[in-house]
């Protein structure tokens, strides 16, 4: 008989303490002893991880009134800019925002110290971070200009809203050309001297739901040490199936979440201020997803292994940049974790950018929480964009003027 | 005149010319080698005690020929509170004193093995990686 689990069933074995929990990694272990329609019946929710470095992350803040008030038409952080063209007092502070006299790559490569994302880092941290503005004074909001320290406590709302993350799957990156490149893969060295690639694979939340059947709008999630919730699909989400010329599948990518939560009950060690040599100032997240096994299609979609998952290889130098279709092939996350992948004939060292052990610290530590009966499933409003959506990627058109 | 300790950082093209020799025998400057990790085709790094009248040239001499000179840091270390353990260091440091243990994928640093080249001072995104002069 087939399986059918409903959210309230087992936010109800959540409840009494009974619910069987278990995180991505373990699953896999069970599936393959007891096979899928025996794991679908014993295991209740998998929980899932990844914590990597997710640019299209921030923060809406709100500093509360100054006496007399001020509209806030330019906002700075610690020197960094924040987007104040919202109502007074509000601002988004952007994880890869720099210091307008940051001499970013003109002494090559830029070390990007200080951005966006530190500035969030800090604030978590309980750090004094000093707050300036400017404004042109109106009748109702007279000051021109304010300079003080604030701390996250003393503000009024502090909400992370990051509208591209959780990347389902990523390309591997190497360099084809004769000289060391900068990007945001980190440092690739000439000849294919190297290969990164950044996704917790089997761990990884949007590869283990690949056709969206239980992620969507609405569903709590592990969100910078806090909880958060899934608020819509990400920017570029475009859900799909990769394949090569001969139409052989190289199983799921392409989807993104677009997330929420009070930073005020975030924790500044899985919220992390980053730097990528040569390229810029980023946020590395943490992102835990809960699965709930409704049935046992779910539970199949839980079971994948770093030996079923892929990344395309691209080249960076040139390809990538110039947007040159195609890649050098499909590499599995099995093969890049031994260390060495063969691309053209070379065998290359390789180097993740996203961090296994935290992720696997970020699904047992969900794992402990629904455990304990202190998170609970939430049903989504509605799902998510699916492959079946066929949804594709416009691209940019440079017109003449 | 004491012994001054710095790191040398040779790029692939000149790793096979005799450099030192030539700081010996054209300077006459005393070197003790504390490391060395130099292979061919590959970048090099050395680690040596310099002394000697000519000090200054040797080291105007050694920046002629395309060698980077830097003054040694006494020891690297690993901030474990700060490492992220995301791996992004480990194909860059040229000896593997940072590595993976596999499977976990955690990140060890042995610095046994380090040669000082401070690359993973700027490659680590979070700045893990701290040098104690
Ligand atoms: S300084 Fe860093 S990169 Fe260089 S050898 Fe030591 S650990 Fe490796
Ligand atoms: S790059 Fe930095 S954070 Fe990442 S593993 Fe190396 S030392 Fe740790």
């Amino acid at each position: 008989m087939a399986i059918e689990k409903t959210y309230a069933e087992i936010n109800e074995k959540i409840r009494s303490g009974k619910a069987v929990v278990l995180t991505a990694e373990e699953v896999i272990a069970l599936v393959e002893e007891k096979g899928v329609s025996e794991a679908a019946r014993q295991v209740d929710v998998v929980t899932t991880g990844t914590f990597s470095p997710m640019c299209s992350s921030g923060v809406f803040l709100n500093f509360g009134h100054s006496k007399p008030r001020i509209r806030m038409q330019k906002v700075w952080l610690n020197g960094i800019p924040a987007y104040s063209g919202i109502a007074a007092v509000d601002a988004y502070l952007g994880a890869t925002e720099l210091p307008e006299d940051d001499p970013c790559n003109s002494n090559y490569p830029g070390e990007f110290r200080y951005g966006g994302g530190h500035v969030i880092h800090d604030l978590l941290a309980g750090k004094s971070i000093k707050l300036e503005a400017l404004s042109y004074g109106t009748d109702c909001y007279p000051r021109r200009e304010l300079e003080t320290y604030i701390t996250l406590n003393d503000i009024n709302e502090a909400t992370l809203f990051n509208p591209r993350n959780a990347y389902q799957n990523y390309n591997c990156a190497v360099n084809l050309s004769g000289k060391t490149i900068y990007t945001y893969m980190g440092l690739l060295k000439p000849n294919l001297g190297n290969a990164h690639y950044s996704s917790a694979g089997q761990l990884s939340p949007l590869l283990n739901d690949p056709y969206f059947l239980t992620i969507g709008i609405g569903t709590r999630i592990f969100l910078g040490g806090g909880i958060g919730y899934v608020a819509w699909h990400g920017t570029q989400h475009f859900p799909g199936i990769q394949t090569d010329q001969e139409k052989n599948s190289y199983g799921p990518a392409g989807g993104t979440l677009a997330v929420i939560g009070d930073l005020k009950q975030m924790k500044p060690e899985w919220l992390v201020g980053t730097s990528y040599l040569g390229y810029g100032a980023t946020l590395t997240v943490g992102i835990g997803i809960p699965i709930p096994i409704l049935n046992e299609d779910v539970m199949s979609c839980v079971s994948i292994t770093d030996r079923d998952l892929y990344a395309p290889v691209v080249d960076y130098s040139d390809a990538y940049g110039q947007r040159i279709p195609g890649n050098l092939g499909y590499v599995s996350y099995a093969e890049l974790k031994t260390g060495k992948i063969t691309i053209n004939g070379k065998e290359i060292p390789t180097a993740p950018l996203s961090s296994y052990p935290k992720a696997r610290e970020i699904a047992g530590k969900l794992k402990d929480w629904i455990q304990k009966g202190d998170f609970s499933l939430s049903e989504p409003v509605k799902l998510l964009p699916s492959f079946q959506d066929q949804i594709t990627a416009k691209t940019l058109d440079i017109n003449g003027v | 005149m004491a012994a001054k300790k710095i790191i040398l950082r040779f790029g692939k093209d000149i790793s096979d010319k005799p450099i030192i020799y030539h700081l010996a025998k054209d300077y006459g400057l005393v070197f003790n080698i504390i490391k060395a990790n130099v292979n061919p085709n590959k970048e090099g790094t050395v680690v040596l005690e310099l002394t000697g009248e000519q000090y200054a040239k040797g080291l105007e001499y050694l920046e002629s020929e395309g060698v980077r000179v830097q003054p040694l840091a006494e020891q690297l270390s690993r901030n474990e509170l700060k490492c992220t353990s995301c791996g992004a260091c480990t194909d860059i440091c040229p000896t593997g004193a940072l590595y993976l243990h596999r499977p976990s994928m955690e990140v060890a640093f042995d610095s046994d093995n380090c040669v000082l080249c401070q690359i993973c001072l700027k490659v680590c995104p979070v700045k893990a990686m701290e040098v104690k002069f």
